[in-house]
């Protein structure tokens, strides 16, 4: 079993690096719609 | 939304067992031991980033003839999804070198033109970044993504091509893997596709977003 740290390693970066993209592009659309609602709310009170 | 944490649900099921299957079922290559186990994860990444690129080039061509914003959407979101999958062929490549063939990096045909590929997407997503109209935007990444495209056959066929450091390929080739290898991998391979189709998707979603929110503060600024 030599080697086995490599293997966890390389599977925890892979993980984790899919991980961090997920997390990333589901915070940035949810930032997003928050703008969205926002100006949706803007655009409703100027009528 | 249920759907989609449905497919979500699935794409971690088809992971956690590839992993497991790696992990505890794949028999010990007779060579590199332990640490060929990494070939599960490390070959269908590549293989699925160069899909996601191959994505990237039907929506840069897409645009170029349709001048539609969806294929712009579908160009950046398999673009960036692609470099996911590329850095981490590039960072599980290394882990994997080392005790193969004791060094981390070797400057030889395959893996400079991933190296290169990785550039060539990430200079591809910067220079979406320096270009403030929409519809330029899209023109100017759509010209540069199809010709960035062209480092793909080149990084698929540098092991046919030029004699390499990096192993020969196993996959498209028959006999070239143990029957319960084969199996390992294929599992991998489709987990991984499927989680590029769901972060592609997802990253689809986000400019689509992105384009309702640039709208409405057109709208917000013009009233």
């Amino acid at each position: 079993m030599k080697n086995v740290g490599s293997v966890l390693a390389a599977y925890m970066i892979g993980w984790g690096v899919f991980f961090l993209y997920f997390v990333s592009v589901a915070r940035r659309t949810a930032d997003l719609r928050k703008d969205v609602r926002r100006l949706k709310e803007t655009l409703t009170r100027g009528k | 939304m249920k759907t989609k944490l449905i497919g979500a649900a699935a794409v971690v099921i088809l992971l956690s067992a590839s992993a497991y299957g790696a992990f505890f079922l794949a028999p010990n290559e007779l060579t590199m031991g332990f640490v060929q186990r990494i070939f599960y994860l490390h070959a269908p990444c590549g293989m699925t980033a160069l899909a996601a690129f191959m994505v990237c080039f039907v929506g840069n061509l897409g645009y170029l003839f349709k001048r539609e914003a969806k294929w712009d959407w579908l160009g950046v979101a398999s673009a960036e999804v692609g470099l996911a999958f590329c850095t981490v062929v590039l960072l599980t490549g290394p882990i994997w070198a080392k005790p193969a063939w004791g060094v981390y990096w070797a400057w030889d045909a395959r893996l400079t033109s991933t190296l290169v590929l990785w550039l060539l997407y990430l200079s591809y997503l910067i220079l979406r970044t320096m270009v403030d109209d929409p519809d330029r935007r899209a023109l100017i990444s759509a010209f540069y993504g199809v010709f960035i495209f062209l480092d793909v056959p080149l990084v698929y066929g540098s092991i046919w091509w030029w004699r390499t450091q990096h192993p020969q390929p196993v996959v498209f080739t028959s006999g070239g893997m143990d029957p319960v290898m084969r199996k390992i991998f294929n599992l991998s391979w489709l987990s991984l596709t499927a989680l590029m189709i769901l972060l592609i998707r997802q990253r689809y979603e986000l400019e689509e977003v992105r384009a309702e929110a640039q709208t409405l503060a057109q709208e917000a600024e013009a009233a």
